[in-house]
């Protein structure tokens, strides 16, 4: 009973806090919104006693993933208010597909019966289960998925990483190889005249 | 409770493991050396290719890692058109490359990794797999489309690409959650079992639901009407050697992961899905045949060609019959050489100067008769113009299709294939009817690479036009691993 009031409870909070990433004005709003709808979920794993699950949502999502939406949605130099002109002509239209699908997917999914009750309390942690099967059963999914942070890695670089004409860089085997004749000149200068080339 | 490994089956995997080793060195090998290194990694990117080949060829049938990995006839065969495909735009495109300043290494690492990507979708036996070898192959090519970062509209397609086709993620995720949280299970074979009507396992709503979804997300991948809104834009938008290589990996592998999902996940569901291909089929043929037009890019005509073309393929899946599939594989060969030899021939004239649109193949015939010949060629594989290859694809797959009894759509799919004859014939009449403008000469240069794919290409389109037994032999083998 308790545990059902708790979930409408978190359920709803994320729903509206899923609405305020997509409707406020201030994106840094926006992003606090989703770090509400992160954790609100991550209460959610813990009602389904999933408590790895929940850690690691609120370590990698809220502490890793959201803070550096943050970082970049303040460097970034978007003005969101440009982006956001066409919405109130397309609200309507949006409106409407999202309810269309909203009602199908309430239709179709309300008439589930769950085949599958949810686990018994395990008596094993949940972290040792997921540890277990992680690199048993799915090993060959994990290794992919760490291929898939590779290409991940390689893409951000090589998207990012170039060389601009723009930008004075410093090349120090240029700046040793100077010589004092390169970039010395003395010139006696009479006095009242100043230096001439 | 004991630990219990997987049936560690590295020998089935082996191209997988020499193609992703190799990958890992290649990269090491882009971060140093001087300006030459794009060449030779290309090299040994290509040399790679043809050693998988060659274990891909010995290789035999076997599972591993549980359900999560399968090896049989139609994995190795989708594989070897992934490697080809891979390969021959590697091979065309590296003057591309060089004049844009993208054969930095990168570029073959993520092409290599896409390919990756690609075959694990072909070996999946489990729908985790199917979407870690998407993603893989996605994302890759997303950056690929905008590798040429000073370009702004190659930055635009790589952007759109990755914003879209993370949208058709969500789609595919979300059916696949809802055909665990029905079945239990991600394991194709385990999801067969537990709709088997024989044993009371019919589940509904729900489960079509997850179905759709899947469809919809891999629909966005081989860009099928009417998923297909990002196609042109991307394609023009990326570098031309991407272009060719998104036209052609991609679908390969996808149509190799659409395959094995509904064969042999869902086989019982026959009746749900058969209806959903159709309509896609139907969608795609009239996109592919009206859209493309009014395109006055080349790059954008082909984009909307190669939506027609996956109609006409999933024509084939929805006839659900072993002629069928062999119809598909058969076109899908054919779709490779065609494309890559078209996409050969835009990159040739793009390293001399001449620009994307339509109206810049004007008068080629007389400047560069057996370049304007080869392209025509191409053009009436492509509008399915008999003796060439693109032909028999067509007819195999309409045969399929009568026989499963869709006469009203293999009716529509031929009126389409007419109505689409009338941009690549509009090309050659371009190419033959028209005069050049005075400046342009074509004087670009043919390199050896360029003759060697254009040759290839050439041959193998004429050849299969007057003489496809053996690809249909080699078909009918590669699709016989699905029991019908």
């Amino acid at each position: 009973m308790v545990t059902d009031l708790l979930f409408y409870l978190f359920s709803a909070i994320t729903v509206m806090a899923a609405v305020g990433v997509v409707t406020s004005r201030n994106q840094v709003h926006s992003v606090l919104f989703l770090i509400l709808a992160f954790f609100n979920t991550a209460a959610l794993f813990i009602l389904l006693q999933a408590e790895l699950l929940a850690a690691l949502l609120v370590i990698v999502y809220m502490g890793a993933v959201a803070v550096l939406f943050l970082f970049v949605v303040m460097m970034l130099d978007v003005s969101f208010e440009e982006l956001r002109k066409g919405m109130i002509q397309h609200l309507p239209l949006g409106v409407f597909v999202g309810a269309v699908i909203l009602a199908e997917l309430v239709v179709i999914l309300s008439g589930i019966h769950a085949p599958h009750a949810p686990a018994a309390a395990a008596t094993i942690p949940n972290a040792q289960l997921i540890g277990q099967v992680m690199f048993t059963q799915y090993l060959l999914p994990f290794e992919v998925a760490s291929f898939i942070l590779l290409v991940a890695l390689i893409g951000a670089v090589v998207l990012t990483h170039r060389r601009r004409k723009v930008v004075k860089r410093q090349i120090i085997s240029e700046q040793l190889a100077r010589t004092r004749e390169q970039s010395v000149a003395l010139v006696k200068v009479a006095s009242g005249q100043g230096a001439q080339q | 409770m004991p630990v219990q490994m997987p049936d560690i089956n590295l020998v089935a995997m082996l191209p997988e493991i020499v193609l992703s080793l190799l990958g890992l060195v290649l990269m090491l090998m882009s971060a140093q050396g001087d300006e030459n290194r794009g060449g030779r990694i290309s090299m040994l990117a290509m040399i790679g290719l043809v050693v998988a080949a060659l274990i891909t060829v010995g290789g035999k049938d076997a599972t591993g890692f549980g359900s999560h990995f399968i090896n049989d006839a139609f994995a190795r065969s989708m594989k070897l058109l992934m490697y080809l495909s891979t390969g021959l735009v590697l091979f065309m495109s590296a003057d591309y490359m060089k004049k844009h300043r993208i054969d930095g290494g990168e570029y073959q690492v993520l092409t290599l990794m896409a390919l990756l990507g690609g075959m694990l979708m072909a070996s999946a036996g489990d729908f985790l797999m199917l979407y870690l070898g998407l993603e893989l192959m996605s994302l890759s090519i997303y950056v690929l489309a905008a590798i040429q970062r000073d370009e702004l509209r190659s930055n635009e397609a790589g952007l759109k690409y990755f914003v879209l086709g993370s949208m058709a993620s969500g789609f595919l995720l979300y059916g696949i959650s809802l055909i665990y949280g029905l079945t239990g299970t991600t394991a194709y074979s385990g999801v067969a079992a537990a709709l088997d009507p024989a044993h009371g396992g019919h589940m509904g709503t729900a489960l079509i639901l997850g179905v759709v979804m899947v469809m919809a997300g891999m629909s966005f991948k081989i860009a099928a009407a009417p998923f297909h809104m990002w196609a042109p834009d991307v394609y023009e938008g990326a570098p031309t050697s991407v272009t060719a290589f998104m036209a052609v990996l991609p679908k390969v592998a996808a149509f190799a992961g659409i395959f094995r999902v509904l064969l042999i996940a869902f086989p019982s569901l026959h009746s749900q899905w058969i209806p959903l291909v159709q309509l896609l089929a139907v969608f795609s043929m009239g996109v592919g045949a009206f859209a493309a037009i009014a395109q006055t890019n080349i790059k954008r005509m082909l984009a909307y060609s190669s939506i027609g073309h996956v109609g006409y393929i999933l024509l084939g899946l929805a006839a659900n019959s072993a002629a069928g599939l062999q119809s598909v594989v058969t076109y899908l060969a054919i779709y490779i050489f065609t494309s890559v030899g078209a996409f050969a021939i835009i990159l040739l004239l793009n390293a001399g100067g001449i620009g994307d649109e339509t109206e810049d193949y004007k008068g080629l015939a007389h400047k560069r008769p057996l370049l304007a010949f080869l392209m025509a060629l191409f053009m009436f594989s492509m509008a399915g113009i008999p003796p060439l290859a693109g032909f028999i694809a067509k007819l195999y797959i309409f045969l399929a299709a009568l026989q499963a009894g869709m006469l009203g759509i293999a009716i529509v799919g031929v009126l389409f294939s007419a109505v689409g004859a009338f941009y690549y014939l509009r090309i050659v009449k371009f190419m033959y009817f028209d005069a050049a403008k005075e400046t342009e000469t074509f004087g670009m240069a043919v390199g050896v690479p360029m003759r060697a794919i254009l040759t290839v290409t050439g041959v193998i389109i004429l050849v299969w036009g007057v003489f496809p037994e053996s690809l249909l032999k080699w078909t009918a083998t590669s699709v016989k691993a699905f029991a019908m």
